[in-house]
């Protein structure tokens, strides 16, 4: 409440001095932030640095507890989501906020001043003429339920402009898109910064900062940072930045040793619940020592692939076959049909890292202890369980990987994403596998803890252990990858050697296309 | 001609049986539209069997007669009681956050226990048992039509109800159109559907719980009247509701969330629940026959389960409370 004047007419929006606490976390210190007409900037920082936090204040959804907010000059107070509209601010939120059973059309008008019954047809038409003025392709009368994400995505931003909104907020829209979609979603948000409306990026990922935008402002741990041109800045100097020292962007590949078949695949075959192939005659091999990466577009079988290895999923056809040692003598199990508790038994020492970590992976209203001990309470006969060793090994963890968390006995859903997926790999890693499976490990996670898995994997590459490393960030398989499989559509479309293959030969891969042999294809 | 009579017979009482159903089911959707689900319907229609009753029998004594004041008096009185029985709901579910399953609950056991305690109070105070006068008795018999009711068929299947018949019928059809064809809703489904979307929308998501909850507690309560001053006539007997409020919670599901198809589901479930007077089947005990709307509901919840479609789904969000800075 100190300065009652914005400094300069130019500025649509600028915010002072805000604070905003969480019970007792205080989740933004003295934030300052300023939007221009007609440009296009980045918020930039990591998990929990606050930039969510802050614009979410200034859509309505949370109320500052200090600070003044000045947009088109004026101060403003920002109590509710309709405030923020009669301000012309909207924003797209990173959790979708639509209705599933709604159309598109219905999903656009909703909550919006009117006659008493709606007309569908102009309804329509309106929403029609805006997605043709920036480029967009959407039928208002699908279904959300049937959407993909990217279209999912479209309908919540002509919602936005539907409402009038000269300042867009899009909450790290590209977490969800195939590279195709971003770049088609850059596109759009370059023809409305054309069309003078100023858009607000938040987003941790460096290369489509400098790609999109004009500005950037750098948020760490709730304070502000610093806010500089685009053009200055480069991809080391922002993450300097952001992370608050300098850290080095290299992923380790150490070179694999030791290398021994453990996991074979053979014509492998499973249907989708539709009835048709999700994973269509899969051949491949796993070796200890080394790291699998598997690329594809998302939704090309990669889910399927690691449930039906995992003993999750249905085996219509072929075979897994896992090495085992039985009596001295090396064999092949096949494994397919058994259940987890039978791989278990079997002796097979698989380890699981699920995409959906609080679904499949962790139960969100457990502590630490007691998430560990779903893997361990079998190991010891008798009617009550053993607490002491299951919290021991949480202890080790919180220490080894540097978890944070108020103790072992909070429960995890209280965590932030990173430490949750320190727990679940620490968890599955702990159980000493020969076969590592993880699939998105570094999904929503910021650059510290990525490198943390990235180095955790590395370490059990290193001990001999066979990692599948499945993953969306093509820069990052590449770098970390000993073979790359390429899914499409439920096929293998390439096993590659990333270190002599293009990123553009992979794009074609994952869109279906063979390459050239020679190029390097093939390198198995 | 006399299985034609006997037809017409089942479904006139179906109908008539199906009616309260019906105007507990179509509450009992509008609440669970706006994503509260209220267990408590049959403690509401108890609260609004006992206040229509006392209702019309005071109102007989202030004014001194019969007939159309009682009439108003006590859909006034038993529409304002289900209103306040969903406020009561609505305070501690939406206000306070507290369990909609325990607070349903909670409710339906005062207010059956509400409705039998105050049942019994104006029993004494009428001297041993409360009656309205014949006068009032008559408004809640089935209207008479003229020619109209003595048309071979048409007049017996249409035209041989009480208003309430026709009123409940009404209601269903205008929810039906408000929940599909206007604004507010669309704007009442997408709080049900999903209160964050709604909130971050601009709709005030706490006014359209309490406004759907109270509305469709004061149908609960018409739906309890029902039961005192049609089925019973006018009599206070301490079962009068009997188990119809918990049928009103299986039927939302039986109709899939649409007044509309509530009307026929209505109408079916009636005649479950009195087909054993009008067609015994020799060697059936009455209390298996009786279970037929029960079973019925299990059978439903099954299939409705095997297939599904997402429109005819409970709205997702019922059950949870909504905090917009939940985190």
């Amino acid at each position: 409440m100190q300065d009652t004047k914005p400094t300069t007419v130019d500025n649509v929006v600028e915010m002072r001095h805000i604070c905003k606490s969480f019970g007792t976390v205080q989740a933004l210190s003295d934030v300052h932030f300023e939007l221009r007409r007609g440009e296009i900037l980045s918020l930039l920082g990591e998990n929990g640095s606050g930039k969510t936090t802050l614009m979410n204040i200034l859509s309505g959804i949370y109320f500052p507890d200090a600070g003044d907010i000045f947009v088109n000059g004026k101060a403003v107070t920002i109590r509710q989501p309709k405030d923020a509209f009669d301000l012309n601010i909207g924003m797209v939120h990173q959790h979708f906020k639509l209705v599933d059973v709604f159309s598109a059309a219905e999903n656009i008008v909703l909550g919006l001043p009117g006659g008493m019954t709606i007309n569908r047809r102009s309804l329509s038409k309106h929403v029609r003429e805006i997605a043709d003025q920036y480029g967009f392709e959407i039928d208002p009368e699908k279904k959300v339920y049937d959407m993909s994400v990217s279209e999912k995505q479209t309908v919540e931003i002509i919602k936005a402009l539907y409402r009038g909104a000269d300042i867009l907020i899009l909450d790290e829209p590209t977490a969800v898109l195939t590279p195709q979609e971003t770049d088609k979603l850059f596109d759009i948000m370059r023809a409305m910064k054309k069309d003078k409306k100023s858009i607000i990026l938040i987003t941790h990922k460096l290369n489509e900062v400098l790609a999109v935008s004009d500005r950037v402002t750098v948020l760490r741990k709730g304070e502000y940072i610093d806010t500089v041109q685009t053009k200055d800045a480069t991809v080391q100097s922002l993450t300097d930045m952001m992370v608050g020292r300098s850290v080095s962007l290299e992923i380790d590949r150490p070179a694999p040793t030791n290398v021994k078949p453990i996991l074979k695949v053979q014509s492998l075959t499973v249907l989708d619940q539709e009835g048709s192939k999700a994973l269509d005659d899969v051949n491949f091999e796993v070796n200890g020592g080394e790291i699998l990466g598997i690329a594809g577009i998302s939704g090309s079988g990669q889910r399927e692939l690691c449930e039906a290895i995992a003993g999750l999923y249905p085996v219509t056809g072929g075979s897994i076959l896992y090495r085992t040692v039985v009596d001295g003598h090396e064999v092949d199990e096949n494994v397919v049909g058994l259940n987890p508790n039978e791989l278990v038994k079997k002796g097979i020492a698989l380890a699981f890292v699920p995409e959906d970590r609080l679904g499949m992976g962790l139960v969100p209203s457990l502590d630490m202890v007691d998430n560990i001990m779903l893997k361990h309470y079998r190991k010891k006969k008798g009617f009550l369980v053993d607490r002491k060793s299951p919290r021991k090994i949480a202890e080790r963890l919180v220490e080894e990987l540097q978890i944070v968390t108020p103790d072992v006995f909070t429960p995890i859903r209280r965590l932030s994403g990173g430490n949750v997926q320190k727990i679940l790999v620490g968890r599955e890693i702990d159980t000493a596998p020969r076969l590592l499976m993880v699939a998105y490990p570094v999904r929503g996670l910021d650059i510290n803890s990525s490198y943390t898995i990235y180095n955790l994997l590395n370490e059990q590459k290193e001990k001999g252990v066979a990692v599948i490393f499945v993953g969306e960030d093509l820069d990052v398989l590449m770098e970390i990858s000993d073979r790359l499989l390429v899914l499409s559509g439920g096929r293998v479309t390439g096993i590659v050697d990333p270190r002599v293959t293009s990123k553009q030969d992979i794009g074609l891969l994952m869109l279906g296309q063979s390459i050239d042999k020679e190029k390097g294809a093939d390198a198995v | 001609m006399k299985v034609l009579n006997v037809i017409i017979n089942l479904i006139n009482a179906a109908v008539l049986a199906g009616t309260p159903l019906l105007l507990a089911t179509s509450g009992e959707i509008l609440t669970e539209k706006s994503g509260n689900l209220n267990l408590g319907v049959e403690g509401q229609m108890y609260m609004g069997a006992i206040a229509g009753l006392a209702g019309a029998w005071f109102a007989e004594q202030w004014f001194g007669t019969g007939g159309m004041i009682p009439l108003i008096i006590a859909v006034i009185f038993s529409f304002i009681m289900g209103c306040i029985s969903g406020l009561i709901y609505s305070v501690l579910t939406v206000t306070l956050r507290a369990n909609q399953n325990v607070t349903g609950l909670t409710l339906a056991i005062f207010g059956t226990g509400f409705g039998k305690f105050f049942g019994e109070v104006l029993g004494h105070k009428a001297g041993g048992f409360v009656a309205v006068g014949q006068e009032t008795k008559a408004m809640f018999g089935n209207i008479n039509f003229g020619k109209l009711t003595e048309t071979p068929f048409i007049g017996t299947l249409f035209f041989r109800y009480n208003w309430l018949v026709y009123f409940a019928l009404i209601i269903a059809v205008i929810m039906g159109w408000y929940l599909n064809k206007t604004r507010s809703g669309l704007s009442l489904r997408a709080v049900g559907e999903s209160p964050g979307t709604a909130d971050s929308a601009g709709i005030n998501v706490t006014r359209y719980k309490y406004g759907a909850t109270i509305i469709g507690g004061g149908l609960c309560g018409l739906a309890g009247m029902y039961m005192s001053m049609v089925n019973q006539k006018g009599i206070w007997v301490t079962d009068c509701v009997s188990g119809y409020g918990w049928l009103a919670i299986a039927l939302v599901i039986f109709s899939t969330w649409s007044p509309l198809r509530a009307i026929y589901s209505s109408i079916i479930f009636g005649g479950l629940t009195v087909m054993y007077m009008r067609i015994p089947i020799p060697g059936l005990p009455t209390a298996i026959y009786m279970m037929f709307p029960y079973i019925a509901t299990i059978i439903v919840l099954i299939l409705t389960s095997i297939k599904q479609i997402k429109e005819h789904a409970q709205p997702a969000s019922t059950g949870l409370n909504y905090y917009r800075e939940e985190r």
